[in-house]
């Protein structure tokens, strides 16, 4: 049976005047799905936790914690401002009772530990409860302090910092399967950490030609293999990705597979190049394949095979003949992102006018619904939209021409073991669930 | 956004001959293709080239230019002027205006010149932008830092100016930039290893009087601590 999705709750501002600062860049959540991350423009994490106590608001998220990840920065030398909008939130699995996750600017990765803090000592001796001292004069007993039970408080502190190891801006983060060490990807370079080690980074790609006006071609996105410590992969602009091992060798300058489709030549235009651009890569959970987003459609690559995808779904083929106006306005850059449920059957990723699509990889079947504060209503069924390309424009489709391209989903998220959704319009989270029989 | 200096002037007057150009060599606006079929009225090569060399112009101004949206512009920006310079070849390397275009077709004969002449404002506009590979970070070796370009010839090599053009400089202006240039300070003792057995040169070791002579590791390490000094003097950029 299909899933039918139910709006459960929105975060963010609801005024129409979006700042800046407030604009979603990232969505994760964590290994068990308790946690779901958002990065913003402005530098901010803020941490929501699932509501565990009441089954059937199970897809209810409360704010868990917030904080200032990264701070502009000015690099004197180059006399540039370093943006202070987070590009990647990842976390690591837990190992103890905190959380741990890296976060990323253009620049600057910061490893952070979100803990949690309720009991707090009561009953000293020579400080009142508020902390002002007491006079000693009047002190006549003496008791042992107690921990007693407190509102909870998560604190975040950061960790580590891993700085000064990109040129370029850094598109990817991706914690290895070893637990230890991590990949950051820029447009040109790729490097691999330990996460205790900060003063040091490995460089494992480099694309950089020798000559800069060769450059023709940059690294898009890369991920570590889910289970396979030794293998990742990077997705470039020319809509390639590239399979490195690296016990192969030091530099993984040459890959183990290239993956690239050849072009359809029926479809050739001067855009082919822009929307063959991936902008996202991601493994399946069960490491079998992984998943690419160009700008109009979404590939599902088996791993062992490299010239063409196993599958491939249209995300808006509509927009295929509007290229050109999407050149003129810019839209035709925008890096949609993608992502797989639990199981690897369905895939899901954005589009514009606040749409997002997903796919059912058994059944074929796939749906558009859009994240709307007109269907406010907690296990309201979602009703599924359907764009008009062309002709007579039938009761509920909306046209072509009516789509808001601001209005753009570059960012989901999908619960590791459930059917709940985290879905990132501009400045607002909308989380989904499926109904509840 | 500004536009470059006679950018537009000049296309509108090559409208007419640069429309008749477009039905022979721009095959992916032919009609009869599906991708077409369902398009708008197809736009002239010549105001998407307008388009794409404003992006450009555009993104290349910005403080620090995303690079991937620039080498996908300058990539579109190479297939348009293919499709309306055919026998134009684009050259990697900067190579002199007059030679794309001179043996081409003769229904373009003005728009060359004028292609050229605005590729060679929009280069020498950004001539002052910071080459990307500057950064002297501890982790990372750079390589020598960007070259200045004003004077480089045009041609879509846009991210020549991101890097060394090493080809570009070795040429009959190159003495003129050296003229004024207090050379005391590139004594003997630097030059020495690199001169010995490259060139029969006067014993005193290389100074001015080399000019041309002087080899092209010679210049790297002259344009080298060169551009460095100037990187440090330049003042700083446009805020965000």
């Amino acid at each position: 049976n299909d899933i039918q999705w139910c709006f459960s709750q929105v975060k963010g501002a609801v005024d129409d005047d979006v700042a800046e600062a407030d604009i979603i860049s990232t969505v994760e959540f964590n290994h068990s799905g308790e946690l779901l991350a958002t990065g913003d423009k402005g530098g901010r994490v803020v941490i929501f936790q699932q509501n565990k106590i009441q089954s059937h608001s199970r897809g209810e998220y409360n704010v868990y914690s917030t904080f200032q990840s990264h701070e502009p920065e000015f690099d004197y030398l180059k006399s540039l401002e370093i943006e202070e909008k987070i590009n990647k939130i990842r976390w690591l699995p837990q190992k103890n009772a905190a959380q741990f996750l890296l976060s990323t600017n253009d620049k600057t990765i910061k490893l952070w530990k979100i803990s949690e803090r309720d009991k707090r000592p009561e009953g000293y001796n020579l400080k009142e409860e508020d902390g002002r001292y007491r006079d000693p004069t009047t002190v006549t007993t003496l008791r042992v302090p107690v921990f007693r039970p407190m509102d909870l408080m998560v604190e975040a502190s950061p960790r580590r910092i891993f700085a000064n190891a990109h040129t370029y801006h850094i598109n990817s983060i991706s914690i290895n399967s070893d637990y230890e060490t991590y990949l950051s990807a820029d447009d040109l370079r790729i490097n691999l950490w330990h996460l205790e080690i900060t003063d040091r980074s490995f460089n494992i790609v480099d694309i950089k030609p020798a000559n800069m006006e060769e450059l023709t071609e940059v690294i898009t996105a890369a991920e570590f293999h889910p289970n396979s410590c030794n293998t990742f992969v990077y997705s470039s602009s020319k809509g390639t990705i590239r399979l490195c091992d690296m016990r192969a060798s030091a530099l993984c300058d040459r890959h183990s597979k290239l993956f690239e489709e050849p072009e359809d030549p029926s479809n050739r235009s001067f855009f082919s190049e822009i929307i063959s651009s991936i902008s996202d890569v991601k493994f399946s959970h069960s490491g079998r394949y992984m998943m690419t987003r160009d700008y109009l459609s979404v590939k599902i690559w088996d791993l062992n095979m490299e010239n063409r995808p196993v599958e491939t779904y249209q995300v808006h083929e509509y927009l295929r003949s509007k290229l050109c106006s999407l050149y003129e306005n810019d839209c035709i850059f925008d890096k949609f992102e993608c992502c797989w449920n639990g199981s690897d059957s369905v895939v899901m990723t954005g589009s514009y006018n606040n749409f997002f699509r997903m796919f059912d990889r058994n059944t074929k079947r796939d749906i558009t619904l859009e994240a709307s504060r007109e269907n406010n209503k907690p296990r309201t069924v979602l009703k599924p939209r359907k764009v008009c390309a062309s002709g007579k424009r039938k009761k509920d489709e909306i046209s072509v021409d009516s789509l808001d391209f601001n209005k753009k989903i570059l960012h989901t998220a999908w619960h590791p073991k459930e059917n709940i959704i985290a879905v990132a319009t501009t400045n607002n989270l909308y989380i989904f669930q499926d109904k509840v029989n | 956004m500004m536009l470059s200096k006679g950018l537009k002037r000049k296309r509108e007057e090559e409208e007419e001959p640069e429309k008749e150009a477009l039905a022979v060599d721009t095959w992916w606006l032919d009609p009869r293709l599906p991708a077409v079929a369902q398009a708008p009225p197809a736009v002239p090569s010549n105001s998407l080239l307008d388009l794409s060399v404003l992006k450009l112009h555009h993104s290349l101004r910005q403080s620090e230019p995303d690079l991937r949206h620039l080498v996908l512009l300058v990539n579109t920006l190479r297939r348009i002027q293919a499709s309306v310079e055919p026998e134009a070849t684009l050259p990697s390397v900067p190579s002199p205006p007059e030679a794309p275009g001179v043996a081409a077709d003769s229904l373009l004969p003005s728009s060359d010149a004028a292609l050229s002449a605005s590729m060679a404002s929009l280069l020498e506009d950004l001539s002052h932008i910071e080459g990307l590979s500057q950064a002297p970070q501890p982790l990372v070796d750079e390589g020598p830092p960007g070259r200045p370009s004003g004077g480089a010839p045009p041609g879509l090599g846009a991210l020549d100016l991101l890097g060394p053009a090493t080809g570009c400089l070795l040429d009959d202006e190159l003495e003129g930039l050296f003229e004024d240039i207090d050379t005391s300070m590139y004594d003997s003792e630097l030059w020495a290893p690199a001169s010995e057995g490259l060139k029969p040169g006067p014993e005193d070791g290389p100074g001015k009087e080399e000019g041309l002579e002087l080899d092209e590791a010679q210049l790297d390490y002259l344009l080298d601590v060169l551009v460095g000094t100037q990187a440090l003097e330049r003042p700083p950029g446009p805020g965000r």
